[in-house]
């Protein structure tokens, strides 16, 4: 939103997205070509570089798709399918995309209420203070990809399978930088003022609600942005290990299984498109929650 | 006589750090009566502070005793026997002015009328009347110091504590705002301990003076004021003025030679 219509910020992100594209097609024809080769070699006859141009921009499994083959294969999953009318059919990344969003977001929920709740706990209590943090940390150190398989397969012994296990992977992930970003968050309020609060005689719960909480709120929403992007990442692998059918994972699964590189590439635009759109609307949150703090600039 | 409104007896308070520890109150034996507006002035480390705090129950002695209202500072503190200023006005930033006043009182537990009539009536004694929608970062630093204490003046407490609540204004809105607190004294007839680096703030504001010398943080002498309790700015070319700032210059000088 703000990334587009802030003044003289147009420009140059163009000229940044035009010398990527350019980059982009030139690898393509770089990386495609010796496929060329090889079938012009098989059917020994020799090959123009124009012919070769165009050869590596039309294959169907190319290395690396052209720019617009993944936009086209894009259009066809989404847009096309919308003017059909099947905006939810299996075959359409808006179906995908709503599946893995849908774990994203409730995993981003549980993820923040439990980090702010672990960050509560350890500014307030010095027990929680000295223990939790360590295994906080070392929790981030386990590979996400080795732990999501077991959280599945567990959760599925126990009856629980769907959206729920996905979810929580995407918890396992957004938590943490939210209990880092809260903890230095309801840490930020100056000396000057908890002695204030002090000389009142307020309560714990009175100087977290008028003093701590508000001072937190930058610290929480640089974090939440963090997490909302991780939290799609989680979700993402976690349909990867478990053989999901439905969901952007899957179909970057099923595309490495049968080599359809263009199909990843597009599951992966739609993947970073939905990324971006989850940190903006945090951040349209943020701006929100500051005006009404009565600090817009 | 009446009872002291803050009775200091021996006061002593050392800091354990890590290399040695720092005597930063030491026998400090000091009675302030009700009324009084009470200056403490020396250089840095002098303790003058400290003592400030250790009355507001934000440190805790090593030694001695003290009283405020006859208790314990932090029976006294419960009762929210007093209002402290800080050097920094330290308003929250994300709330109005009249919020930010209203912030002991919501702790208090004042229904919203009276917290209201309460706001209106201490911005004026700060003359700020008509501020209070206003943000702090809308207003200048004198303005915003003159809120802070506004705030502390809402709590109705009858002493206040003020911890060099000008020592980062320039000197004319400090001068202002001297002869503004003044005026409020003699209003309000509250006690004021106020902690100061400027000689002729001390002089011109006080009743009594407390010189304080550094390491060990220890009273060197205390000056009963000679001047009328009304006060122009221009008093402070009298010779009556002068003589009271040689003597705490003098203090102050030797409070340093004795080191």
């Amino acid at each position: 939103m703000t990334l587009f219509s802030e003044e003289g910020k147009f420009l140059p992100i163009l000229a940044v997205v035009t010398a990527i594209v350019a980059i982009w097609y030139a690898a393509a024809v770089w990386l495609n070509a010796p496929q060329e080769y090889d079938r012009a070699q098989r059917a020994g006859a020799t090959i123009a570089f124009s012919q070769l141009v165009q050869n590596t921009m039309t294959q169907e499994r190319p290395v690396l798709p052209a720019p617009h083959q993944v936009a086209a294969e894009i259009w066809k999953t989404t847009g096309a399918m919308v003017q059909r009318g099947r905006p939810f059919s299996k075959r359409s990344l808006i179906y995908h995309a709503w599946i893995t969003l849908s774990a994203t977001l409730l995993g981003f929920l549980i993820g923040s209420v439990l980090g702010i709740a672990l960050a509560v706990g350890i500014v307030h209590n010095l027990a929680m203070d000295k223990s939790v943090m360590p295994w906080v940390i070392t929790s981030q150190t386990i590979p996400i990809l080795a732990i999501a398989p077991m959280i599945i397969v567990v959760l599925n012994a126990v009856g629980i399978s769907g959206l729920l296990p996905k979810a929580l992977i995407s918890t396992y992930l957004s938590f943490f930088p939210v209990v880092v970003g809260m903890v230095k968050g309801l840490r930020s309020p100056e000396r000057a003022q908890l002695d204030l609060f002090h000389t009142y005689s307020a309560s714990r719960w009175q100087t977290f609600r008028m003093l701590r909480w508000p001072s937190s709120m930058p610290y929480l929403f640089t974090s939440l942005k963090v997490a909302v992007a991780i939290s799609l990442v989680g979700a993402i692998v976690g349909e990867l290990p478990t053989g999901a059918v439905a969901g952007l994972g899957a179909r970057l699964l099923a595309g490495s299984y049968y080599g359809q590189t263009i199909q990843i590439w597009s599951a992966l635009f739609v993947a970073a498109a939905l990324a971006a759109v989850l940190v903006m609307l945090v951040d349209v949150g943020h701006k929100m929650v500051l005006r009404r703090m009565g600090q817009a600039a | 006589m009446t009872n002291p409104v803050v009775s200091a007896q021996n006061l002593s308070l050392t800091f354990q750090t890590a290399d040695a520890p720092v005597h930063a109150l030491k026998d400090v034996s000091l009675d302030i009566e009700q009324g009084d507006f009470v200056s403490f002035i020396g250089p840095s480390g002098c303790g003058k502070t400290t003592f400030l705090r250790v009355v507001a129950d934000l440190e805790q002695p090593t030694g001695g005793t003290v009283t405020v209202n006859g208790l314990t500072p932090a029976q006294a503190r419960q009762q929210r026997a007093y209002g402290y200023v800080f050097q920094a006005a330290s308003l929250l930033p994300w709330r109005t002015i009249n919020d930010n006043i209203a912030v002991p009182l919501e702790v208090m537990g004042l229904p919203k009328s009276e917290q209201k009539e309460r706001i209106e009536r201490v911005l004026d004694l700060v003359e700020l009347s008509g501020f209070g929608a206003k943000y702090p970062w809308q207003l200048s630093g004198g303005m915003q110091q003159r809120a802070s204490i506004a705030r502390a003046l809402a709590f109705d407490a009858d002493l206040l504590l003020m911890d060099e609540p000008f020592g980062a204004l320039d000197e004319i809105v400090r001068d202002t705002l001297n002869e503004q607190l003044l005026a409020l004294w003699e209003q309000t007839n509250k006690t004021v301990l106020f902690v100061t680096h400027s000689i002729p703030e001390a002089v011109f504001l006080s009743t009594r003076i407390v010189v304080m010398s550094p390491r060990p943080g220890r009273v060197h002498d205390v000056i009963e004021t000679t001047l009328p309790k009304e006060r122009p700015l221009d008093i402070r070319e009298s010779p009556e003025f002068l003589k009271i700032a040689h003597r705490v210059r003098e203090g102050l000088r030797a409070g340093h030679a004795d080191e």
